[in-house]
């Protein structure tokens, strides 16, 4: 019962939100070509849907192997500045650094250096991820429950000991709300490379959509955008649940 | 329950001329504190008057400005010290039988699992050995770490209070075991419960005042546990009340 309320509740909200679509394109008097109604984008999903799901899969990987590498290099780089004070000092000022460029000013240059095809889209995701991933695992490596380090001191662990069975372990539930965040937003890197630059995906159908006053087209990529997103999102969240079973707010 | 290091005498642990400053203030100066060998000391004390920083010296866990700590064998004192903190400090990641084994898997040992079974058996959780630690009471968490304490099986242990956080019957409890599966063993407690030093203590101090002095040692006959309605115990119970409470008006 509780369960199929929860599938419930956003299902409505969904609804609720598609009458309201279905209302203003019906009766606001926008014309089709600026608001198509939701008619007209389910007519598009379903008429061109092999054409849209080969699109939508170009972009799933691009995010995908975006997260998978963005996650890698985020976790590595705290823990490589965690292990190091030296190497934490000349990594800090760079990572900030990173981060004071938007992407978007980057987009161009990644597509022109390394072309049209996946790798600018993913290194654009990935430059856009690593980031709340190595902050939040670097955080919560730092804030290790001092008690738990001092046990493992008085039992004769080393440094890298405790990094890797205390710390590390303790950092977890952090590392989980970085990845969280880093799958949410991890489609903005991919469709920002596919609008600089690309000749496939759900970005680059938009852009493409656009040009041509085909609104609904545009309309249809963009729902299943935010489906993609929405389905990447519980993913990443069942696996964190299983993973993180143990931690006491579960 | 095979204890090599029972079998050889464990040593007292001699505290000589310690001084701690914190934030400008001193809170002990040419303190001299011995724990006699084989035996429990209890040290009493109002809250700040610097007692859990003085066994987190003993543990190797801070330094003092000046004094030393050392075994009155006269060998190091690294590898033969436990010790118990506030908390139960249970890593909420492992399982109780990876929590009372964590030592070994710290300093990159194999885990001596039928060993571990056997003192969970002592402390009386048979059976629960794949719980986690959020699957467990207070009590018996305190139960986990006592095991975990045993596992390490060295000659000195110091506890901090570690029976504070729990209620009146489980600490009681709780005080019989540790005093009979500790027993032996050079012990060193903290404490702010005159009633649990009376317990378990065979010589008590009170430690109090600005710089915080030692008082002269109070010997509680009998041998621990003690039953909580002694007659000597409950004499020496107000007798320490008094002294606590002398040292709070000085």
């Amino acid at each position: 019962m509780k369960h199929l309320q929860n599938a419930l509740r956003p299902a409505g909200t969904v609804f609720g939100l598609l009458v309201l679509w279905w209302g203003l394109a019906r009766f606001s008097g926008i014309p089709a070509f600026l608001l198509p109604g939701p008619g007209a984008v389910a007519r598009v999903l379903v008429t061109q849907s092999g054409f849209l799901f080969q699109n939508m899969l170009v972009t799933l990987v691009e995010i995908g192997l975006g997260l998978g590498f963005g996650t890698l290099f985020g976790a590595l780089l705290a823990l490589v500045m965690v292990f190091s004070r030296g190497l934490q000092r000349w990594l800090l000022p760079l990572l900030l650094l990173s981060q004071a460029v938007p992407v978007f000013a980057l987009a161009p240059l990644l597509v022109l250096w390394l072309g049209f095809g996946l790798a600018s889209k993913v290194l654009l995701t990935v430059l856009v991820i690593f980031f709340p991933v190595t902050a939040a695992f670097y955080d919560g490596l730092r804030r290790t429950e001092p008690g738990w380090l001092d046990l493992a001191q008085t039992m004769g662990a080393s440094r890298l000991s405790m990094l890797l069975h205390v710390r590390l372990m303790a950092a977890l539930p952090a590392f989980g709300a970085g990845l969280r965040i880093a799958a949410s937003i991890a489609p903005i890197g991919a469709i920002l490379g596919e609008w600089a630059g690309a000749s496939e995906g759900l970005g680059y159908i938009m852009l493409n959509a656009n040009a041509r006053m085909q609104t609904d087209v545009m309309f249809a990529a963009l729902v299943l955008l935010a489906v993609l997103t929405v389905l990447l999102w519980v993913a990443v969240d069942m696996l964190l649940k299983k993973l993180l079973h143990w931690a006491p707010d579960h | 329950m095979s204890d090599s290091h029972q079998q050889a005498a464990p040593p007292g642990l001699e505290m000589i001329g310690l001084a701690l400053r914190y934030e400008g203030q001193t809170l002990f100066e040419g303190l001299n504190l011995t724990a006699e060998a084989g035996r429990c000391t209890a040290l009493l004390g109002a809250s700040g008057v610097g007692k859990t920083t003085l066994l987190r010296i003993a543990a190797g866990l801070a330094v003092p400005e000046t004094g030393h700590v050392r075994a009155s064998d006269g060998l190091p004192l690294t590898g033969r010290v436990t010790w118990m903190g506030q908390q139960d400090l249970l890593y909420p990641w492992a399982r109780v039988l990876e929590n009372v084994t964590i030592g070994s898997r710290l300093r990159g040992q194999r885990a001596d699992k039928p060993r571990a079974l056997k003192l969970l058996d002592a402390v009386g959780l048979h059976g629960r050995e794949g719980a986690l630690p959020k699957e467990l009471s207070g009590g018996m968490r305190q139960r986990v770490a006592l095991a975990r304490t045993l596992y390490e099986d060295r000659p000195v242990v110091l506890m901090d209070e570690p029976f504070s956080a729990l209620d009146a019957i489980t600490r009681a409890a709780m005080q019989e075991l540790a005093a009979r599966l500790l027993a032996g063993r050079t012990m060193l407690l903290i404490t702010h419960d005159p009633l649990e030093a009376c317990r378990l203590g065979h010589s008590l101090y009170v430690l109090a005042g600005k710089p915080a002095r030692l008082g002269p040692a109070l010997i509680v006959p009998g041998t621990p546990p003690r039953a909580p309605d002694d007659d000597a115990l409950l004499h020496t119970q107000g007798e320490l009340l008094r002294a606590l409470l002398d040292g709070q008006t000085a």
